[in-house]
C-alpha cells in the first residue's frame, strides 16, 4: 500500500504550525478519508468539520494544496502524492483551531438580506402555478451548499477584509435567488448598492471557479444584479422617477 | 473550571434538521421564546442530505391520490405495527406542510401545468414525492432555516446536548457543552423538544453522519422516558460499495423510481423472482409493464424494484450470499438502459439525478449514463425512538416532546421512502404548538430546581476523560461498529444477539476508560468521547428489542423466526430505565383502530 504524508495545519492563530502526518492510502480515498485516518490513528484532537461526505452539506471546506474545496469530493488521485499534501482552514475567516473556522459571521450576514416576499396565492386552491422554465433560473442559485468557499476565495474578503462593507458572493447568489423568485414583491436593489457593497465585487470570477456546485455565481448571479442597481439608480429616466416618486 | 453559562427559554429545541425548525419556527410563531441548539453548523443536519422527496397526497400528478391511500400505504408499509392516528394526521396534513414551504420560499419541480410535481417511490401507490431533481433535503433545510431566522429564534451551533434536567418529574432543560469552545452551558426551558434524528453511526456500514449517535434516543430514555420500536433499523438497499472509502453513502431511491433496475452478475432482474404475498396484485409481473409504470402510464403496475426496502435490501443479500453478486459484493443498479427507451436518455439521466450522476463521476469514477453501479445496503434510518402522544407529540415525561427520526410511532415496522421528510414537517409542527403551548400553562421560575451538585457531578463525569490515561474512544468506537454490524445486522440470531450484549457490556467498560488528549477547544476525540456513552446505550436498547421479538416482521428479520407471527406479536416493543436505574423491556397493546380506518384499509388492499 502507499503512503503518502499531510502536511495539515494544527493549532490557532498564534500558536499553529504545520504538522506532518504519514498514512497509507488505499484506492478511491478523497482527501476527508486521509484526515479521518490521521484523527483516528494519531491525532485524535484534530479539528474538522463534515457530515455527508458526499458533497451536499458543505462542513468540509479547506484550502488543499492552496485550492478551496471540499475535502470530501478531492480524490487523492487528483493530487500529486509524491509530495506531501497541504491541507490548511480557509483563510477568509478567524481561525477556530486546526482545519476549522469561525464562519459565524455568514450567518449574521444573511439574517441582515430582506427576507422572501411572496405575492398573495392566485390559483383557485390558494396556491401559485409556476413553469419549470421560471424555476429553473432560481433554482440554479438554490442548489447553493453553503460551503463558503466562494467567500473565502473572493478578494474583496479574502486580502481587503471588507466583511462589514460587502457580503461576498453566496450572499449575491443568496440575493439574486429571492431577487429572481417567481413569486417574491421585495426589492433589494437598495441594499445590494448601499449596505451588501455590490460595487466592490470586480467581476474577477474566481468565485465561479471554486464553486463545488457549478453555480455561475458572476454570469448567472452578479451580473444581472448588477445590472439592476444600474437600472434602477444610473439610468437618468428612472432616476428622475425616483426623485419625483421616492 | 466547572462553570457554565446558562439560557432560558419557552422552548428549548434539540436538533436543528427537519423536525426542529419546524418545531422551532411553530413554537416561535406562537410567541413563544425559542432556543435551538445543534451539534453541527445551522443547515448541515441530516435532513439537508435526503434526495428522493416528500410524501404527500397532493394529487398532482395523479387525482386518484388522497390521503386514504397514502394512509393506508404507509400502514401496509409499517406492516400495521404503525400508531394509526399518527399514521392519519400524517397523511391528512403533510399536502399543507408542503405548500406551506412553497409558500416559505421553496422552488419544488413542475409539472406542466405549474403545480408541484411528484414521482413514483417505493411503497406509494401514486406519484407522490414532491421533489427538486436528487435534492429535496437541501431545499427543504434551506427553506425552514431561511424563513426560521426572521423569527427571532436563538440558535446555538456546535452545541451538544448531554442530559436532560428534570424536577418533580418534569422536564426542565437540558445541560450541554459548546463544541468550538468546550465551555459547559445550561439551557433552562419550560418545554423541551427531541429532535436529534437517528442512530446509524452504530453501525459500520451506514448513510449517517458522525452525528447520528442516537442523542435523543439515549437523552430521553435516561429521563425516564420510554421507547418504542427500537428492534427496527431500516437498511436501506441500495447504498455505494466500491471504492471502500464511500461505502454506505446512499444511492437514492428515486433511481430506481425513474426506472433504474437491479440485476445479478448474471444479468438477472432477480426481484421478479421474490414478491410478497400482500404486494402481489399492485406489483408488474414482467419488465414492460415495470417500464410503463416508471413512465407514468398509470394503469401499470410498479416493478419489484420498488418493493418497501427491508424487502429489496434482504433480497439483495440473498443474491450476494448465493454467490450471484456482483465483484465487490453487491449487485449491479443499472439506470443507463433507459437510453434505449428514451430519446437523449444520458441527458434525461442527468437531469432527473444529477447529485447521483455526480457522486459516482467524482467518488467512483462511474458514469452512471454508461455504467451499472454496484450497490449494497447501508444502513439508513432508524424507525424506533422516544414514544409520543400522537396529537401532541409528548413523550411520557410531562415537559419532554419528541419530533423526527427520533420519534417513534408513524413508521411502524418499516418506513416508506419520502414518509420522512413529511414526518419532520407535520410533526415538527405539532411539537412546536404543543410545547409552547406547555411551556405558558406550566410556568416555573427560572432558578427553581436546579441542583448545583447533580450540575457539577455532570460536568465532571464530562471532563473525567482529559483527566486519566487510557484507551483512544475512535477505537472503541469502530469496535462497536463492527459488533453491531456482524451480530445485530440485518439478518439476525437469538445466540449472535446475545453475544452482541455481552460485547456491548465489555464496551461500556472500554469507553469509561477512554482518555482524551490536548485541550477543550474543538476536541474531536472529546466529543467521540462523549457521544459514544449515548451510542452504546442506544445500541443495548436496539439488541435487547431485537432479542424480544421472536418473529420476523418488517426490518426486524431473524433467521430463528422467520415469520410473522400476528397472533403474538401485533404490539409494540418499549423499554423503559426503571427507577433502580435498570433497562426494563415490555409489550405494550397497540391502541385500537377506529372502523372507518380499518374500512380505508381495508378498500385499499
Ligand atoms: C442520504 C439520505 C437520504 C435521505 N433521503 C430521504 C428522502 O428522500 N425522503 C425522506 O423522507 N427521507 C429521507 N432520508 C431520511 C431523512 O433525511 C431523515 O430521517 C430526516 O432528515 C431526519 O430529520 P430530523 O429533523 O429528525 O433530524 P436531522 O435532520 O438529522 O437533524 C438532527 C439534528 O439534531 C442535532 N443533534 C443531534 N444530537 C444532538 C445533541 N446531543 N445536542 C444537540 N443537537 C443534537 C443535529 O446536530 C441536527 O441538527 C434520507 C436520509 C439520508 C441519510
Ligand atoms: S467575481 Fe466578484 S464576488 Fe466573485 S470573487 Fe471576484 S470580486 Fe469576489
Ligand atoms: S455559491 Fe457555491 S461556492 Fe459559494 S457557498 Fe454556495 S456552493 Fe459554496
Ligand atoms: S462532508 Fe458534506 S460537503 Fe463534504
Amino acid at each position: 500500500m502507499a503512503v503518502t504524508t499531510f502536511r495539515i495545519w494544527r493549532g490557532c492563530d498564534e500558536q499553529g504550525e504545520f504538522r506532518d502526518y504519514t498514512t497509507e492510502v488505499f484506492p478511491g480515498m478523497v482527501v476527508l478519508d486521509a484526515v479521518h485516518r490521521i484523527q483516528a490513528e494519531q491525532a485524535n484532537d484534530l479539528a474538522v468539520r463534515w457530515n455527508c461526505k458526499a458533497g451536499k452539506c458543505g462542513s468540509c471546506s479547506a484550502e488543499i494544496n492552496g485550492n478551496p474545496r471540499l475535502m470530501c469530493m478531492t480524490r487523492l488521485n487528483s493530487l500529486p502524492l509524491d509530495r506531501p499534501v497541504t491541507l490548511q482552514p480557509m483563510k477568509t475567516f478567524p481561525l477556530i483551531k486546526d482545519l476549522v473556522t469561525d464562519v459565524s459571521w455568514n450567518y449574521a450576514v444573511k439574517k441582515e438580506i430582506r427576507k422572501f416576499e411572496p405575492r398573495p396565492p392566485d390559483a383557485q386552491d390558494r396556491t401559485w402555478r409556476m413553469s419549470q422554465g421560471d424555476v429553473d433560473r432560481v433554482q440554479e442559485f438554490r442548489r447553493c451548499i453553503e460551503c463558503y468557499l466562494c467567500q473565502d476565495v473572493c478578494h474583496v474578503l479574502r486580502e481587503h477584509s471588507l466583511h462589514d462593507r460587502f457580503i461576498g458572493p453566496r450572499f449575491l447568489v443568496h440575493t439574486a435567488a429571492l431577487e429572481m423568485h417567481p413569486l417574491d414583491n421585495a426589492n433589494r436593489t437598495g441594499d445590494l448598492k448601499d449596505r451588501h457593497g455590490i460595487g466592490f465585487c470586480n467581476i474577477t470570477k474566481c468565485c465561479t471557479k471554486v464553486c463545488p456546485e457549478a453555480i455561475a455565481i458572476t454570469d448567472n448571479a452578479i451580473i444581472p444584479l448588477k445590472e439592476r442597481v444600474v437600472d434602477e439608480y444610473f439610468d437618468p429616466v428612472r432616476k428622475l422617477f425616483r426623485i419625483l416618486r421616492p | 473550571m466547572l462553570e457554565y453559562q446558562m439560557h432560558e427559554y419557552d422552548v428549548l429545541v434539540i436538533g436543528a434538521g427537519g423536525a426542529g425548525l419546524r418545531a422551532a419556527i411553530e413554537a416561535s410563531a406562537r410567541g413563544a421564546s425559542v432556543g435551538v441548539i445543534t451539534k453541527s453548523l445551522l443547515g448541515k443536519a441530516h435532513t439537508v442530505m435526503a434526495e428522493g422527496g416528500i410524501a404527500a397526497a397532493l394529487s398532482n400528478v395523479d387525482e386518484r391520490d388522497n390521503w386514504k391511500v397514502h394512509f393506508a400505504d404507509t400502514m401496509r408499509g409499517g406492516q400495521y405495527l404503525n400508531n394509526w392516528r399518527m399514521a392519519e394526521l400524517h397523511a391528512k396534513e403533510a399536502p399543507d406542510r408542503v405548500r406551506e414551504l412553497e409558500a416559505w420560499g421553496a422552488l419544488f419541480d413542475r409539472t406542466k401545468d405549474g403545480r408541484i410535481l411528484q414521482r413514483n417511490f417505493g411503497g406509494h401507490r401514486y406519484p407522490r414525492l414532491a421533489h427538486v431533481g436528487d435534492r429535496t433535503g437541501l431545499e427543504m433545510i434551506r427553506t425552514l432555516q431561511d424563513h426560521g431566522i426572521h423569527l427571532g429564534m436563538e440558535v446555538h451551533m456546535e452545541t451538544t446536548a448531554l442530559r436532560l434536567l428534570k424536577q418533580d418529574g418534569v422536564v426542565i432543560g437540558a445541560f450541554g457543552y459548546d463544541r468550538e469552545r468546550g465551555r459547559f452551558l445550561l439551557f433552562r426551558a419550560g418545554a423541551v423538544v427531541l429532535a436529534t434524528g437517528g442512530i446509524g453511526r452504530a453501525y459500520k456500514i451506514t448513510s449517517n453522519s458522525w452525528e447520528y449517535t442516537g442523542d435523543g434516543h439515549s437523552l430521553a430514555y435516561h429521563a425516564g422516558a420510554s421507547l418504542i420500536d427500537m428492534e427496527f433499523v431500516q437498511f436501506h438497499p441500495t447504498g455505494m460499495i466500491w471504492p471502500p472509502s464511500v461505502c454506505g453513502i446512499l444511492v437514492t431511491e428515486g433511481v430506481r423510481g425513474e426506472g433504474g433496475v437491479l440485476k445479478n452478475k448474471e444479468g438477472v432482474r432477480f426481484m421478479f423472482g421474490d414478491i410478497p404475498e400482500n404486494y402481489r396484485s399492485q406489483t408488474a409481473d414482467n419488465e414492460e409493464e415495470g417500464w410503463r409504470y416508471t413512465q407514468g402510464d398509470r394503469n401499470a403496475r410498479r416493478p419489484p424494484e420498488l418493493l418497501t426496502r427491508d424487502h429489496v435490501a434482504r433480497c439483495i443479500m440473498r443474491e450476494v450470499r448465493e454467490g450471484r453478486g456482483s465483484p465487490h459484493g453487491g449487485v449491479y443498479l443499472d439506470i443507463a438502459w433507459i437510453k434505449s427507451r428514451i430519446p437523449k436518455g444520458a441527458e434525461h439521466i442527468k437531469r432527473k439525478l444529477p447529485s447521483m450522476y455526480h457522486q459516482f463521476k467524482q467518488l467512483a469514477d462511474i458514469d452512471i449514463t454508461e455504467e451499472p453501479m454496484e450497490v449494497g445496503p447501508t444502513t439508513h434510518y432508524v424507525m424506533g425512538g422516544v414514544y409520543v402522544d400522537a396529537e401532541t407529540q409528548m413523550s411520557d415525561v410531562p415537559g419532554l416532546f419528541a419530533a423526527g427520526e427520533c420519534a417513534a410511532g408513524l413508521h411502524g415496522a418499516n418506513r416508506l421512502g419520502g414518509n420522512s421528510l413529511s414526518d419532520l414537517l407535520v410533526f415538527g409542527k405539532r411539537a412546536g404548538e404543543h410545547a409552547a403551548c406547555f411551556a405558558k400553562e406550566n410556568r416555573t421560575p427560572a432558578h427553581h430546581g436546579l441542583d448545583s451538585d447533580q450540575i457539577k457531578a455532570m460536568a465532571e463525569h464530562a471532563v473525567a476523560p482529559f483527566e486519566r490515561s487510557g484507551e483512544n474512544p475512535y477505537r472503541v468506537q469502530a469496535d462497536l461498529q463492527e459488533l453491531m454490524q456482524r451480530l445485530v445486522g440485518i439478518v439476525r440470531r437469538q445466540e449472535e444477539m446475545q453475544a452482541a450484549l455481552e460485547g456491548i457490556a465489555e464496551l461500556k467498560k472500554r469507553a469509561n476508560a477512554v482518555a482524551v488528549t490536548g485541550n477543550r477547544e474543538y476536541n474531536t476525540g472529546w466529543h467521540t468521547a462523549l457521544d459514544l456513552q449515548q451510542i452504546l446505550t442506544v445500541s443495548e436498547i436496539i439488541t435487547r428489542s431485537a432479542i424480544a421479538r421472536k418473529e420476523s416482521r418488517g426490518a426486524h428479520f431473524r433467521e430463528d423466526f422467520p415469520s410473522k407471527n400476528d397472533g403474538e406479536w401485533s404490539c409494540n416493543i418499549a423499554v423503559r430505565q426503571s427507577a433502580s436505574g435498570e433497562m426494563t423491556i415490555e409489550r405494550r397493546p397497540l391502541p385500537e383502530m377506529p372502523d372507518e380506518l380499518k374500512q380505508v384499509i381495508e378498500q385499499m388492499k
